[in-house]
């Protein structure tokens, strides 16, 4: 029984922003198929009145003092970006041209 | 001086102690071991030769002017590239990071810097952390210094052949389902996941949050301890670091004693898919450890198997969103960028052309696990094996002080062999993952070659939250015991690799 299709596959990567070639999608559709029926065995013992962990400690929210510290400087923060004008990051246009 | 590269960090630090070698004479002699050997073992992503004699240079000026110095002050290291280390190239094994020079240091490497320990460069993973071989990485696979043709475990791969190769005597690691201990096994080398939160996450490039560890990588079992007591302590820029004392793991290495201690062998982890040879080195520890005083038990974990598939939700549920920050927009790789496609469109290209296929692969899956109408019947089901998990360690530790297994089911592997089948490839990390779940101690140290093929197997102890010191301590015993029957720690078995030039 197939749990995953090619399409929805397609679908997977449109939303994870990944434009797969059709050549990786022929490649990864049957193994993510074949990994999803694998790790659905953990239903077999997930029982109802179990709670789930989210995170191995007890935590409870963690605040600081509200005191400036010490920051990146403006070309700290810009230095490994791709693009950046007048002190900011440039990006693509993103918004459509109806919007 | 030409053996230099031979001592273990303890013995280094006695000798700058006593001015028998300084810190450059030690650092330089890694380097040159480094351009001996590297170019067939592949450890490294980068050397970083002048900031590291720079750093020795300054070791030894304080020293000299009668400075009190910690006792890693002088000791190289290798760091695995996901952690920050300012100015200083960092890519996470990634093409999507290529290039990128951080702007802060992690708080693991601020603190080493603290510490005096010379940083050697930046040592080759699995792309973001992803895989159980290095051959993930997109710089192309280390290859095992016992034998150039093996995996090298991952996905710390370049540290542990870094320690195993001598091209440093300790190495950062960071373990998010094994990627410490594993490789300690299968290189011969010990490696420790502290207790989760014991080390900080801050500056650690991301892979899966509630279960990314650093953690220290060495040869012997003390030179592990002193660089956890190193890097270990609470850090206010890590919410999940825990505020506690640093539990006395180098008085326990010293120590080295299982006189009483109970020792609790997981009876799940064994049998069907074991190699015979992982299984008697094995036997022969508990045995060993049972003839210096240790009480051993056999003690079940029945959820235990299903670590693994919980952890292959978990894991990539939280690396799906954690990578969702490469988005070609504040850091790394930008593709086409041409004034007329889209922020979106863009995205999607520089993804495509950054990420490798594993990384794919768990994003989607990420992807799916976490999709509506799906969060339930997985996430939140892998959720449930996790509390199952925590209640079999709290069950077992009610009865026993330490858990043991071996490290991996099998020893290295051949290179290529594993790579398109995701869950063979997976299973190398059955043992590791349960500890990561809970978020408990624990460490893989050698426990001898197995009879097939002659490769090391690692020994693995498990031991309470913040219970660190156990772990070094039934580790720092059989590496003794051991020490005795081999003349030396396991290390000295292994072939001089062929240097070149």
């Amino acid at each position: 029984m197939s749990s995953i299709t090619r399409d929805e596959v397609a679908h997977l990567a449109r939303l994870a922003r990944i434009e797969l070639t059709d050549t990786e999608l022929d490649h990864l559709a049957p193994q993510l198929d074949l990994i999803i029926g694998w790790v659905a065995q953990v239903s077999d013992v997930a029982a109802a009145d179990i709670p789930p962990t989210s995170h191995s400690l007890p935590l409870t929210n963690v605040m600081r003092p509200d005191e400036n510290v010490e920051c990146l400087t403006p070309e700290q923060a810009l230095a490994g970006a791709p693009a950046a004008e007048q002190q900011r990051f440039r990006v693509p246009r993103i918004l459509t041209e109806e919007a | 001086m030409s053996d230099l590269t031979r001592k273990t960090a303890a013995e280094l630090s006695d000798l700058m102690t006593s001015g028998q070698a300084s810190s450059v004479e030690i650092t330089q002699a890694h380097l040159d071991r480094i351009a001996a050997v590297d170019d067939a073992v592949h450890a490294f992503l980068y050397v970083d030769t002048e900031g590291a004699l720079e750093q020795a240079r300054s070791v030894d000026e304080r020293r000299a002017a009668g400075e009190e110095l910690g006792p890693l002050a002088g000791v190289p290291l290798a760091l695995k590239d996901v952690l920050t280390q300012q100015d200083v190239p960092t890519t996470a094994g990634s093409r999507i990071l290529e290039g990128w020079r951080p702007p802060y240091d992690a708080t693991t490497v601020a603190r080493l810097k603290a510490a005096g320990v010379v940083i050697l460069g930046k040592t080759n993973m699995d792309e973001f952390a992803m895989g159980s071989s290095t051959e993930n990485s997109a710089y192309g696979p280390t290859h095992n210094p016992w034998d150039l043709d093996k995996i090298p475990g991952g996905s710390g791969g370049g540290s542990a052949a870094a320690v195993a190769a001598y091209e440093a005597p300790l190495a950062i690691g960071t373990d998010t389902g094994g990627s410490i201990r594993q490789p300690g096994a299968v290189t011969g080398t010990v490696g420790v996941k502290p207790t989760y939160g014991g080390t900080s996450r801050y500056g650690l490039i991301a892979l899966a949050s509630s279960l990314d560890t650093p953690g220290p990588c060495a040869r012997t079992t003390l030179d592990a301890a002193l660089l956890h007591e190193a890097i270990a302590g609470h850090d206010p820029m890590d919410s999940t670091s825990i505020d506690q004392a640093v539990p006395p793991v180098v008085a326990a290495a010293r120590r080295a004693s299982v006189e009483g201690t109970r020792i609790g062998v997981v009876k799940e982890m064994g049998g069907e898919g074991y190699q015979p040879g992982v299984e008697a080195r094995f036997h022969e520890a508990v045995e060993l450890l049972t003839k210096l005083g240790a009480e051993v038990t056999e003690v079940s974990c029945p959820h235990f198997q299903y670590g693994l598939p919980a952890y292959y939700l978990i894991l990539p549920s939280e690396a799906s969103s954690n990578l969702a920050k490469f988005d070609a927009m504040r850091f790394g790789l930008r593709v086409g960028d041409d004034g007329e496609l889209s922020a979106e469109e863009v995205m999607a290209r520089t993804r495509e052309a950054g990420f490798g296929a594993e990384v794919k692969r768990r994003i989607m899956l990420g992807t799916y696990a976490l999709s509506s109408g799906y969060y339930d019947a997985y996430y939140g089901q892998a959720q449930k094996v996790r509390t199952l998990i925590q209640r079999d360690f709290a069950r077992a530790y009610e009865q026993v002080d330490v858990l043991v297994s071996p490290s991996t089911p099998t020893t290295a592997f051949r290179i290529g062999e594993r790579v398109d089948d995701p869950i063979a490839m997976y299973m190398n990390d059955l043992c590791t993952i349960p500890s990561n779940l809970a978020g408990n101690a624990a460490g893989s140290f050698p426990a001898g070659l197995a009879d097939e093929d002659g490769l090391p197997v690692g020994f693995h102890v498990m031991a309470p939250v913040m219970r660190d010191d156990l772990v070094y301590q039934v580790g720092a015993a059989l590496e003794a015991a051991l020490a005795e029957q081999w003349g030396g720690v396991l290390m000295t078995k292994a072939a001089e690799l062929e240097v070149s030039r």
